[in-house]
């Protein structure tokens, strides 16, 4: 079934506009990548549908019909989102960030609990050295690992991820985008967030071009990532003079 | 001053610590998760006394009307915008929390808490009443401050106090109230004598504040709550809402709140206006801990009985002038050491 379903989605701050009536598709398993300039609505999209801010139009997660309600009522339904911001909480220890993620599975076993938290800290080793040390003293690399990290222990069925590459080294947004490919493996379905379109577009399979609030491309990651006007403004390849 | 004497005063000086305690506890637990210094934390204490007396009279006590009318608008405020947006099937809740609830408790102070009812049964009724009135507070008063500096919500919290104050004295008068509490033989322990009402108060406080401590370091539900203080939007998206946290914070602050009236009732004399420096006095020993660690608090708010204890045997006039004296060298101290957090907060 689709996971989610956007139509005539519209979001604005008072008078400006956002977003303007696009449409999207998040089919389940694929990574579907929005690419797009600085200002273009990306944000805004991926906190309208996470249930943040105020939109317009049709919102609909076909598997979770529910879940439209509330930002809770989306976490519940294994929805989740790791902002640009990280949001991280900073006074916490690496360990309780990361278990805080698991929070709606509170009343589940522990060992189950305990086990998601293996396996992040076995694709993340650097938390696993760090687990006890306080969220506000990690680097920023190590930031988005761990705001990576508390969305997996949800076990999300579909989660966003807004600009994980943003502000970070060469060598560190290669990990991201190969744990973003064990995730895709893994049967996540994922809306990907990036300016860096040319690792975005390698690992989705869909692709939408955001520019101003609207969606001005749209199709197969591979076919958008040969499209003329696309190489040209997001991938740095277009001829000279 | 003879050793007989510091005894004593340092037995009377820990039994009212306990209270500040409870008092210091609730603000360090309301402070940590929503930043609000809870001022009408000590008016729900008197409270707490003024309504139990109210029962024992065989009146109907004002706070029944108070939470009456605070749950008609805190349920007016949250039906109006589903109203507004056609969302009633997100109705649900609200009539249950705001409507139901609260209903429930004043049908049973109005009609099943007659004057010859047990003492316990009263106390239950007072303890209902105030414990259910601190979330209505936090959803009327603080829910729309929800994004607000500590500033605005000091500010609000100070109007909150004044305004209940003044419905005290509309209710209940000017006169102040004993209420009547666990009586019977004075137990020794080490040579010393305590009576059963010191010991149930020193036993409750010490019981409260460490659960609470264990509530907050140990169990996932307690951090959760803290984490809605350190980044709301990060727990939003674990699935905590910041609004639900701090309403489910005060209403663990009503019930310590309610416990603490309970306990203080037949010890001191309150009256409407009780409350404020009863608080006060918590938060001058919440605020020895820096209004976030526990263990601080409880020292700091024993410190505070202490203190008082001795001063009102010294120089009983300046009691309360040398208590909050206190605060200025551990504010100054606590300057110098302490970190300041402002910059980690993302």
């Amino acid at each position: 079934m689709t996971m989610l379903e956007v139509d005539q989605f519209s979001v604005r701050y008072h008078s400006v506009v956002a977003l303007n009536k696009i449409s999207l598709r998040v089919e389940p398993g694929h990574v579907t990548t929005v690419i797009g300039p600085n200002g273009a609505g990306k944000t805004s999209l991926v906190n309208a549908i996470m249930g943040l801010h105020d939109y317009s139009g049709t919102l609909r997660f076909p598997f979770a019909p529910d879940a439209t309600r509330t930002t809770e009522a989306r976490v519940k339904a294994r929805i989740t989102l790791v902002p640009e911001s990280r949001d991280l909480f900073g006074q916490m220890s690496v360990v309780d960030n990361l278990r805080l993620g698991a929070y709606i599975d509170r009343y589940q076993p522990r060992n189950e609990r305990e086990g998601r938290l293996k396996e992040v800290f076995r694709l993340f080793p650097r938390l696993r050295e760090r687990q006890s040390q306080l969220a506000y003293t990690l680097s920023g690399g190590e930031r988005q690992m761990l705001a990576l990290g508390r969305a997996l222990l949800l076990r999300p069925y579909l989660l966003m991820l807004d600009e994980p590459s943003l502000g970070l080294a060469p060598l560190i947004v290669a990990e991201i985008f190969r744990i973003i490919q064990t995730l895709k493996d893994d049967g996540v379905s994922i809306l990907l967030i990036e300016q860096n379109a040319r690792a975005a577009l390698k690992v989705a399979d869909y692709a939408y071009v955001l520019e101003n609030g609207t969606v001005t491309l749209e199709g197969k990651a591979s076919d958008v990532a040969n499209n003329p006007r696309v190489l040209d403004s997001y991938l740095g390849l277009g001829h000279k003079g | 001053m003879s050793f007989a004497i510091a005894v004593l005063l340092l037995q009377d000086g820990i039994t009212n610590g306990a209270i500040y305690v409870l008092l210091a506890v609730a603000l360090v637990l309301v402070f940590t998760v929503t930043r609000i210094v809870f001022i009408p934390q000590g008016d729900l204490v008197a409270f707490t006394g003024l309504t139990l007396t109210a029962f024992e009279t065989g009146t109907v006590p004002g706070t029944v009307w108070i939470l009456a009318a605070a749950a008609a608008i805190a349920l007016a405020m949250d039906l109006m915008p589903l109203i507004l947006r056609g969302r009633l099937d997100l109705a649900v809740r609200p009539l249950i929390e705001m409507g139901l609830i609260p209903g429930i408790i004043i049908a049973l102070s109005l009609f099943a808490v007659p004057r010859e009812a047990s003492l316990l049964w009263k106390m239950a009724a007072t303890l209902a009443v105030i414990t259910a009135l601190a979330p209505l507070m936090h959803r009327i008063v603080f829910q729309p401050l929800v994004s607000a500096s500590p500033l605005i919500l000091l500010i609000a919290a100070v109007a909150v106090h004044f305004g209940l104050t003044s419905l005290g004295l509309h209710f209940f008068g000017p006169e102040g109230v004993r209420t009547p509490g666990f009586t019977g033989p004075s137990i020794s322990i080490f040579g010393f004598q305590f009576t059963q009402q010191s010991l149930g108060v020193i036993a409750c406080s010490v019981l409260l504040s460490a659960g609470l401590y264990a509530f907050f370091s140990r169990a996932l539900t307690g951090k959760a709550l803290l984490a809605a203080a350190f980044n709301r939007r990060g727990a939003e998206l674990i699935g905590v809402s910041a609004v639900g946290a701090g309403r489910r914070v005060a209403l663990i602050a009503g019930l310590v709140g309610a416990i603490s009236g309970l306990l203080i009732g037949p010890t001191t004399t309150l009256y409407y206006d009780s409350g404020f420096i009863l608080g006060l006095k918590g938060l001058v020993g919440g605020i020895i801990g820096g209004l976030a660690g526990y263990p601080f608090a409880v020292a700091g708010a024993l410190l505070v009985g202490v203190v008082e204890a001795f001063a009102s045997f010294w120089a009983s006039a300046y009691r309360d002038v040398i208590v909050f004296t206190l605060i200025i060298p551990v504010l100054f101290w606590r300057s110098m050491v302490a970190p300041h957090h402002e910059e980690e907060t993302e």
